[in-house]
């Protein structure tokens, strides 16, 4: 009844290839944004910016650099911890080696050098295909940590690696403050899911689809397969870059290699597979939940009586119902949450009607 | 020279523990076509499981059989739980369920025998072996002598039983081996259960040479090289495989970490299981795998 | 299709002695014949005789061991899919290949991709090339899809579509490159009678309305006779048969391995 789609007629192919096609998903996307940009900043506190939205912010964005290479491209990695990693140090290195270098230019840039390490490491998919391809991302992993932690150049002769972030201003507007970092996060993330979700929805989304469900035929019809799987890598890889620096700059303050290695990358995995491959929304379902549920989890036990599970515990509660939830997620909705939500707007469509 | 073979021996015989694990791999791999992230867990589990017992005052065989007796049960609540509701989908989902399952059977296992690392005797000496001018670990032979063993049995067991041919069946092709009659699930606990015994006797050995702890359910990431050199679906290859990481590494750490700096055993079989994909697809033993258009 | 008239007939398709073997087994030996442009030639045979693995040496998939195929006047030695696909080469498979995680739309806009000019960082931030691109592949998708009367199903998922449809999307895929051949790999395979004689007209429509080179491999007899202006017939890897449908039914060595002896 309040969802209806009556009277909205496309009458042209670029409306009906609009992103929101209807007019309650633009006034409803339009009134995020506003509030999100808006009144946030002054309804939220401290504790929220730093340890809540930017945090979900940054992984909704590596979820989607994942995404773009395993989702809609078909190449499994387990490297993107590594990926955020080497835009974090390079964007360290542009602000410190650079001097007067923009904020935003340096974080291209780290984006642009992990792109290319990104390249390096996908290189091996044109020959391997499927799960094998897995060693690659994970020596991808490996390596990389093992890098920056053994060369001290990359984080300025520093004792363990350790970098810390480079004051935070555009165009003289300081935004080291909770509400400036988020704002800084803000922009950026919804900036570049609008690219993404450009590429997503043109031919280069389509051949990477292809190349992902049957990628012989693909070549048939005359896709560049060698293009289409390296561009996934080069973009997944700039997209994780840039989360990265913003993981480590906008979230953390400080960050040491070890703090990408691969539980960061199954973290991102799992953000993936719980919201949704191949989806631009999942994105956010995902990260969302992993932010929120272990708070959730320790608000829960900090119901029960006191003592009754101790600290250590909880750790390996959260462990357990962690993989348990996944493993329901993969029998349930292996389309992720995200489907959740596009099922529930089908039946809001029709509503009150069932069918 | 001698000292260049002393490592190479080491290194092998350290190959040879990492092969263990990886036939637990091959193992479910061959029956249930999934990559089994979760093996490792399920070392850490058999062998926290032993450890604590040993502690409470168990005697040793009847610890050994306890754990044995866990792993078959750990074995129907996986089958149950997670192989027959996701029968029939994609390989990848199938390893994702197993890295789900890694992540409970390493909270439960924490969370029932506690986080400390726990020391572990087997009764073997520690003192090294001369033979022919070179400095052999007793324990490693007796690492060495008991995969060995355990890849007998095991090439006992799939090739000349009704079981095995049963085995063997499944993992070519599941839904043909139902239409024959042949049990599925019975199979698949079967299978799980077997590699919870080589995970066992490989957490026992691995957890005597390092302190049963966390770290050793991580020992499932050298198994992937591994098998990427052996390829997934080889016992024999996962033995092969197993000794040129082990060697490799050890080579590597010995000659090209003084030059490149410490820590290479971390990636090395990585880069190398890369190279190696390159050149073989499909590792030096598997099967390749034919598109047909 | 006599060749005794006076017009030249131009051959857009030409295979002089393709031998095609996988590890020391035969696949074909010694296959030549020609196809005109604008022509519905059928490759014919018992299963195993090879007609698929000469429909991927046609179209750059096997590479041939011995022999030249000339297509379009250009020799090819070495071909690979993608150069084909540039040629204008296009084919549909016996086993559907298409993109099962993608709508009927999205599967036949796949097929233009060759069409397009615009690169992939104008697509993305939706300037130069890009702006007014996507609509006229779109006008174009949508011609085919008319063409093969398959709107209601524009926005499906393929992988939820009935066989036969599935047959006629992956069809619209082949067509939406506007191919000069058009390889049909079994196209009726698994249908009956009716759905047979509708994919049969549309493949007359797309050869007399489109003027595409068909080659198509078939089973159905009448079907072949019906439609096609020339037949192949392989066996075992060997040529036994080559003309027009009338002459073909009438060789005792195609009637002997194929088409059985009269009692």
């Amino acid at each position: 009844m309040f969802y209806q789609e009556a009277g909205q007629f496309s009458t042209r192919y670029t409306q009906d290839h609009r992103v929101f096609r209807l007019r309650q998903d633009r006034y409803g996307l339009s009134t995020l944004l506003l509030f999100a940009f808006v009144a946030v900043p002054y309804l939220g506190n401290d504790y929220w910016f730093s340890a809540i939205l930017i945090p979900f912010l940054v992984l909704s964005l590596a979820g989607l650099g994942l995404n773009l290479l395993t989702g809609y491209a078909g190449q499994l990695s387990l490297g993107s911890a590594a990926f955020m990693a080497v835009g974090a140090f390079a964007t360290y290195n542009v602000e410190l080696r650079v001097p007067g270098s923009p904020l935003l230019l340096s974080m291209a840039l780290g984006g642009g050098v992990a792109a290319l390490v990104a390249v390096l490491f996908g290189l091996p998919s044109l020959r391997i295909k499927g799960f094998y391809l897995l060693v690659s991302t994970l020596a991808a992993q490996f390596f990389v940590t093992w890098a920056l932690t053994r060369f001290s150049w990359f984080s300025n002769n520093s004792a363990s690696g350790v970098i810390s972030a480079p004051r935070l201003e555009i165009s003289g507007v300081d935004l080291n403050s909770p509400v400036g970092r988020y704002l800084l996060t803000l922009a950026v993330v919804v900036g570049l899911f609008w690219l993404g979700k450009n590429l997503v929805c043109s031919e280069l989304g389509r051949n990477w689809m292809a190349v992902r469900d049957m990628d012989t035929a693909a070549a048939v019809m005359g896709i560049a397969l060698l293009k289409t799987k390296l561009l996934a890598f080069a973009i997944s890889g700039f997209f994780l870059g840039v989360a990265g620096a913003l993981w480590a700059f906008t979230y953390l303050g400080t960050v040491e290699p070890h703090g990408f290695d691969l539980n960061r990358s199954f973290q991102i995995l799992f953000i993936i597979i719980i919201g949704g491959l191949g989806s631009i929304l999942g994105n956010f379902l995902g990260a969302a939940f992993i932010v929120l549920f272990p708070v959730l989890l320790s608000n829960l036990v900090a119901l029960l009586p006191a003592g009754l599970i101790d600290a250590g515990q909880i750790e390996n509660l959260q462990k357990m119902a962690f993989g348990i939830l996944i493993i329901v997620f993969l029998v349930k909705e292996p389309e992720g949450l995200a489907r959740l939500w596009q099922k529930f707007r089908e039946r809001a469509r029709l509503w009150p009607l069932r069918y | 020279m001698e000292f260049f073979f002393e490592v190479l021996i080491g290194g092998l015989l350290a190959g040879v523990m990492y092969a263990l694990v990886a036939i637990g791999f091959v193992l479910i791999y061959k029956a249930s076509g999934v990559f089994n992230f979760a093996q490792g867990a399920m070392v850490l589990f058999s062998a926290l499981t032993f450890v604590s017992l040993l502690e409470r005052g168990v005697p040793f065989w009847l610890a050994f059989v306890i754990s044995l007796t866990a792993m078959v049960l750990l074995a129907v609540a996986v089958e149950r739980a997670v192989l027959r509701p996701l029968v029939n989908r994609s390989p990848i989902t199938l390893f994702m369920a197993t890295l789900g399952l890694s992540y409970v059977i390493e909270g439960f296992a924490q969370a029932l025998w506690g986080a400390q690392v726990h020391g572990l005797e087997l009764g073997i000496s520690d003192e090294p072996l001369e033979l022919g001018g070179m400095l052999l670990s007793q324990f490693d032979i007796f690492a060495a002598v008991t995969a060995a063993l355990l890849v007998l049995a095991l090439s006992l067991l799939f090739n000349k039983t009704r079981i095995g041919l049963s085995l063997r069946a499944v993992a070519d092709d599941p839904l043909a081996a139902l239409a024959v009659g042949i049990r599925l699930q019975r199979v698949w606990v079967l299978v799980w259960a077997v590699a919870g015994f080589v995970g066992l006797v490989a957490g026992l050995l691995w957890g005597a040479r390092l302190g049963v702890q966390f770290s050793l359910s991580l020992v499932v990431l050298k198994a992937l090289p591994v098998l990427i050199i052996g390829g997934f679906t080889s016992i024999s290859g996962a033995i092969v495989g197993g000794l040129i990481i082990g060697a490799s590494e050890k080579l590597a750490e010995v000659y090209l970490g003084p030059v490149i700096g410490g820590g290479i055993e971390n990636w090395f079989p990585y880069v190398l299981a890369l190279l190696f994909l390159l050149v073989r697809p499909a590792g030096l033993f598997g099967e390749r795998a034919i598109e047909r258009v | 299709m006599a060749q005794t008239q006076a017009t030249k007939v131009e051959h857009l398709l030409v295979l002089e002695n393709i031998g095609l073997s996988f590890k020391g087994v035969k696949a074909v030996t010694d296959i030549s014949f020609a196809v005109a442009a604008g022509e519905i030639c059928a490759l014919i045979g018992p299963n195993g005789a090879g007609k698929s693995s000469l429909l991927n040496v046609i179209n750059g998939v096997y590479q041939a061991q011995q022999g030249r195929i000339r297509f379009a006047g250009e020799e090819h030695r070495r071909m690979r899919p993608h150069d084909a696909a540039v040629r204008g080469i296009a084919r549909t498979f016996q086993n559907i290949a298409l993109f099962k995680g993608m709508s009927v739309l999205d599967n036949v806009l796949t097929g233009r991709n060759l069409k397009r000019r615009s690169s992939w960082i104008e697509q993305a931030l939706r300037i130069g090339r890009a702006a007014g691109e996507d609509d006229r592949q779109r006008e174009a998708a949508e011609r085919i899809i008319d063409f093969l009367h398959i709107q209601p199903w524009r926005d499906t998922l393929v992988g939820k579509l009935p066989y036969g449809l599935q047959k006629r999307v992956e069809l619209a895929r082949a067509l939406a490159a506007e191919p000069r051949l058009l390889l049909l790999d079994e196209p009726m395979a698994g249908m009956n009678a009716e759905e047979k004689q509708q994919m049969s007209r549309f493949i007359v429509d797309i050869n007399r309305e489109l003027g595409t080179t068909v080659v198509l491999i078939e089973h159905d007899i009448g079907v072949v006779m019906g439609i096609c202006d020339h037949v192949v017939v392989l066996d075992y890897g060997r040529k036994i048969g080559d003309g027009p449908p009338d002459e073909v039914r009438q060789n005792p060595e195609v009637i002997a391995a194929y088409l059985g002896t009269r009692h």
